[in-house]
């Protein structure tokens, strides 16, 4: 009886076998596959992004992550307090991340430090048979020139939304980093470059043990900028610790030279993983470094607008070119004085005297203008402001740019519902009230009318596809006008920019000084310098057809236009012509010689890439100077 | 002391069957550590194999109705071991079972010991039970004598080992006349105990928690992939991804990737199934149950009462090591620590087999004697 126990017992037992090994065994054949091979993604570096003559000013740095095989939790367990030593992470953190991501798959390792550190690595390499659940990763992780140089229009990259990974069609993954602002989202489709993957297999602890197939990154691709990386050098350097914006255009061709905005941010904090409570300074800042001012910030254009004023008056004869007025330092319009802003200039004159167009752009006399605006009528000043930008996005290549407002009777009454004040176009024809403008959309207006109503688009791609351009032919005559007003402001006396002026360029421009509250609601509140005025400067060079516009705004600096923000201006200004003398002078082979000046900007693009970051000496450039064009 | 039999009288199938089943234990041992930190635990293995077989034959020399007039004796010692264990004996992996030999200094898990001395004082006791039904005083006698020793292994803990004791005495009263009302009323003992130890309420009360453990991850292995469960699960996926012609010698992942537990011992089953298949089991369980029905047949020649007793308990025993271990192996029953005999690496398992074998021997040399 015992052999036949036997025998069944072994029988059973052999049922048991069959049944695993031959009924389920294509079930248990995936299951052990699943246990052997896994996918590790290989990150695509993102691609550089350079200047235009080729410096490099974001680029990638190779990193390790340190990982967390979590396949065996009771070896986790036991080792926890090990790695919270070695890799000097509290262990209360590490069970907090441990307990966070309960949910994920054990065979998903977990980055429990982001960035390794040289001790870290040293540490997980002496300890590589001993701790069987750390390894480390590479990664790239961007590179950001520092103290927040360009940081707004570059933008930074962060982990990506749910919202992104649900629209990128599964190209995506948890974790992974794409760009969150600036050029960095824009272009985050070229940059960004497609993940390979790795099929290893792995041990029963998660360790890669060996590899079954790579299947390579594709490495983003590199962009080239329109910055100018000297240009940009000096916007940053000569905005300095003020908050502001500078936007340097080429409105030949609409390129974007140099954009700054201050109080800025550094990207490389970005560029690893930012801490909750950094973002919430950050992001809760009353300063708003965030913010791209350069086309983010809104203000009241205040004077600058009166080139608009002008051109409305010229084009439209209303009122006839010959229209002078006698500014006693205010108006009075509709019953209420309009007061001019030499009423509280610090030189002790209160009275413009008679002024014509031309001395009135020169003084920026507010009683001229508000005359005119008054004949002109919002319709008009609605239209023109509307036509040369005001109120519509420039269409730059970067995300998240306001309009600003270009107000009108049509406009209260669909926002408002009430109709238009007269007494509301006196303060829009110089540039207060409702009128609101970006740094950048006043650069393109300016090099727009300067070169006779062609509105070149924005952009900081370099060769990029498809410029688009606006025309809103201005008359010669009134262009000329225009412009020699303007060249006046800096060069002749009496000008608000007349410290500004340029030996050798015809440096031109308007200031502006837009009240954040009117000054009598000032008075009220004291000198608080929340309150104090905006300066603006929009200058350029040569007088007419210019090759470069720059636009600032200095905010809150209690000065006028041309005191705050016109040498930020004049910097570049001065900076561009430098530059460009020292290539005619020097850098270029005889076949170069003979090319005309005036095509220096684009001939720069031409120039060898050189090592970036090496700062440009203004100072030590040959004296020679460009020849302006006239 | 009787004439000494000759070498002709060994059960040479026997030994051939024991050696060949020792093989596939080694070239298992072999492919499942020579590429890890273990390496080199085949070795091991082969000196522990070389030392049984002297053992072996040393014990056969020695007429087992010596061994059996020392029983009371080696009882005690038995006990005494077993309480020094508990006071003096080493921790490993969460329990006392090891004690060591001061003159060697290598730790012998005193419990395989036990194992043996029961077997032997269970045939004595059963063969001078002289009638044809075993009374209750004389059951219950038996079962004293078992109780004793298995509720301090159980201290320790070791429930496997303790396990190991129950047919043991199952057989040996089996065999020595046990009525069917008291066949009847332990049976049911026995099914409300194992009841009780699957019934949460009761088994909170008398197992350990890693007992515990065990067993919810035996009833449920999903909930816990990586606890105890996991290691049931990852058993039988390494048997059910062998096949039927399994992956080849070395080339089991779930074996070389170290997903298999305790690969070279308790589990060895587990890593063989994997790389050899379906054949592969099939050669292996052939050979146990040859190895078994071969003891059967020494038994059933004994010259007396008490050899067959001595015969039977070794059968029984490592009858039930087999399936027990194996029924793990293919998640049939919950993780209970008993190694697989002469397949799985370790040093007292291997002695208390070969040891055992030598019993058996010592009966089939004196089956003619008298």
């Amino acid at each position: 009886m015992a052999s036949y126990i036997i025998v069944g017992m072994i029988g059973v037992l052999l049922l048991g076998f069959w049944k695993l090994q031959v009924i389920d065994a294509d079930k248990y054949t995936s299951m052990a596959e699943r246990n052997r091979v896994r996918e590790i993604p290989v990150i695509a570096p993102r691609g550089r992004m350079l200047d235009r003559d080729g410096r490099v000013l974001v680029d990638n740095r190779p990193s390790f992550s340190v990982l967390l095989l979590r396949d065996d939790p009771a070896l986790v367990e036991k080792y926890l307090p090990g790695i919270a030593d070695g890799i000097g992470i509290p262990l209360e953190d590490l069970k907090d991340q441990l307990s966070n991501t309960k949910n994920l798959p054990k065979f998903q390792p977990i980055i429990i430090k982001p960035e390794a550190s040289d001790a870290d690595i040293a540490f997980i390499e002496s300890h590589r048979s001993d701790i069987p659940v750390l390894e480390m990763i590479s990664v790239s992780r961007r590179r950001y020139l520092p103290n927040g140089f360009l940081a707004h229009a570059v933008g930074y990259v962060g982990e990506v939304s749910e919202q992104q990974i649900e629209s990128s069609n599964g190209k995506l993954r948890m974790g992974d980093f794409a760009g969150k602002f600036g050029l960095e989202r824009q272009y985050n489709d070229i940059l960004i470059g497609t993940d390979g993957k790795r099929r290893v297999i792995v041990n029963s602890v998660g360790k890669e043990v060996g590899r079954l197939s790579t299947q390579e990154a594709i490495p983003g691709k590199q962009i080239q900028l329109t910055i100018d990386y000297d240009l940009q050098q000096v916007a940053e350097q000569s905005l300095g610790a003020r908050p502001g914006a500078v936007v340097a255009l080429d409105p030949r061709t609409g390129e974007v030279l140099a954009m700054a905005s201050h109080p800025s941010m550094d990207a490389n904090d970005f560029a690893v993983r930012i801490s909750a409570e950094d973002w919430n300074k950050l992001n809760e800042s009353t300063e708003h470094p965030l913010m791209n001012r350069a086309i983010q910030a809104q203000l009241a254009p205040g004077s600058v607008f009166k080139i608009v004023t002008a051109t409305a008056m010229l084009e439209d004869k209303v009122p006839p070119e010959s229209f002078t007025t006698f500014c006693p330092g205010y108006g009075t319009f509709y019953g209420r004085q309009f007061k001019c802003w030499v009423y509280y200039a610090k030189t002790g004159a209160t009275s413009h005297g008679v002024t014509n167009l031309h001395e009135a752009i020169l003084k920026s006399c507010d009683v001229f203008f508000y005359n005119v605006g008054m004949r002109l009528g919002i319709d008009r000043l609605s239209f023109y402001g509307s036509k040369f930008g005001i109120g519509h996005k420039t269409g730059i290549d970067l995300p998240s740019e306001e309009p600003g407002l270009m107000p009108s009777a049509e406009w209260v009454e669909r926002v408002y519902h009430r109709k238009w004040y007269p007494g509301e176009t006196i303060s829009v024809s110089t540039g207060q009230g409702a009128v609101t403008t970006t740094p950048l959309q006043l650069a393109r207006m300016i090099g727009g009318i300067a070169t006779g109503g062609v509105f070149k688009q924005p952009h900081l791609l370099k060769d990029a596809p498809n410029v688009g351009e606006e025309r809103f032919p201005i008359s010669e005559s009134t262009v000329e006008k225009i412009t020699d007003a303007m060249y006046g402001v800096v060069n002749e006396s009496g000008g608000t920019g007349g410290q500004l002026r340029l030996a050798g360029i015809e440096f031109s421009g308007k200031s502006g000084t837009a009240q954040v509250i009117g000054y009598d609601t000032r008075a009220r509140f004291g000198k608080q310098k929340q309150f104090e005025d905006n300066a603006w400067f929009v200058g350029y060079a040569p007088r007419r057809n210019p090759d470069i516009v720059v636009s600032v705004l200095v905010q809150e600096s209690g000065k006028h236009g041309g005191e705050a923000a016109g040498p930020v201006v004049r910097d570049i200004i001065k900076a561009y012509y430098d530059k460009k003398a020292k290539k005619t002078q020097g850098q270029y082979t005889a076949d170069y010689k003979g090319d005309d000046a005036g095509k220096g900007a684009t001939a720069a693009a031409i120039v060898a890439p050189r090592v970036a970051l090496r700062q440009e000496n203004a100072s030590a450039v040959a004296p020679a100077r460009a020849t302006p064009q006239r | 002391m009787k004439d000494a039999p000759g070498t002709r009288d060994y059960d040479w199938w026997l030994l051939a069957i024991l050696a060949a089943i020792c093989a596939l234990g080694v070239i298992e041992i072999y492919s499942a550590t020579h590429g890890s930190s273990l390496a080199g635990m085949h070795m091991k293995q082969i000196r522990w194999l070389a030392i049984g077989f002297v053992l072996m034959f040393a014990l056969s020399r020695l007429d087992y109705h010596l061994i059996l007039d020392q029983a009371p004796i080696l009882y005690l010692v038995g006990l005494s071991a077993l309480v020094a264990v508990l006071l003096v004996g080493h921790t490993h992996f969460g329990a006392k079972r090891w004690i060591q030999i001061p003159a060697i200094g290598e730790l012998v898990q005193v419990s395989e010991l036990v194992k043996l001395i029961i077997i032997i004082v269970l045939a004595r006791f059963f063969a001078e039970v002289r009638s044809d039904q075993l009374d209750l005083r004389d059951l219950i006698k038996a079962a004293l004598l078992v109780g004793i020793p298995l509720v301090l292994i159980l201290k320790q803990p070791d429930l496997g080992t303790a396990l190991v004791l129950m047919p043991m005495l199952v057989v040996g009263a089996f065999l020595a006349g046990l009525q069917w009302q008291h066949a009847a009323v332990f049976s049911l003992a026995g099914i409300l105990l194992v009841g009780a130890v699957f019934y949460p309420p009761v088994s909170r009360r008398i197992l350990k928690p890693y007992q515990r453990d065990r067993i919810t991850s035996f009833l449920h292995p999903e909930d816990d992939a990586k606890g105890s469960g996991y290691q049931l699960l990852q058993s039988k996926i390494a048997v059910g991804s062998g096949g039927f012609w399994g992956k080849g010698f070395g080339n089991g992942s779930q074996n070389q990737l170290g997903y298999i537990p305790v690969r070279y011992s308790d589990f060895i089953m587990s890593a063989w199934a994997e790389e050899q298949g379906f054949k592969g089991v099939l050669l292996a369980l052939g050979l146990y149950m040859a190895l078994l029905l071969r003891l059967v047949q020494n038994a059933q020649r004994a010259k007396d009462r008490a050899g067959m007793f001595l015969v039977m308990g070794v059968a029984a025993a490592l009858g039930f090591h087999v399936l027990v271990n194996v029924a793990m192996v293919i998640g049939a029953m919950p993780v209970t620590g008993i190694p697989l005999p002469l397949m799985s690496y370790g040093g007292s398992a291997t002695l208390f087999v070969f040891l055992a074998i030598g019993l058996v021997m010592n009966v089939r040399l004196r089956r003619f004697v008298n």
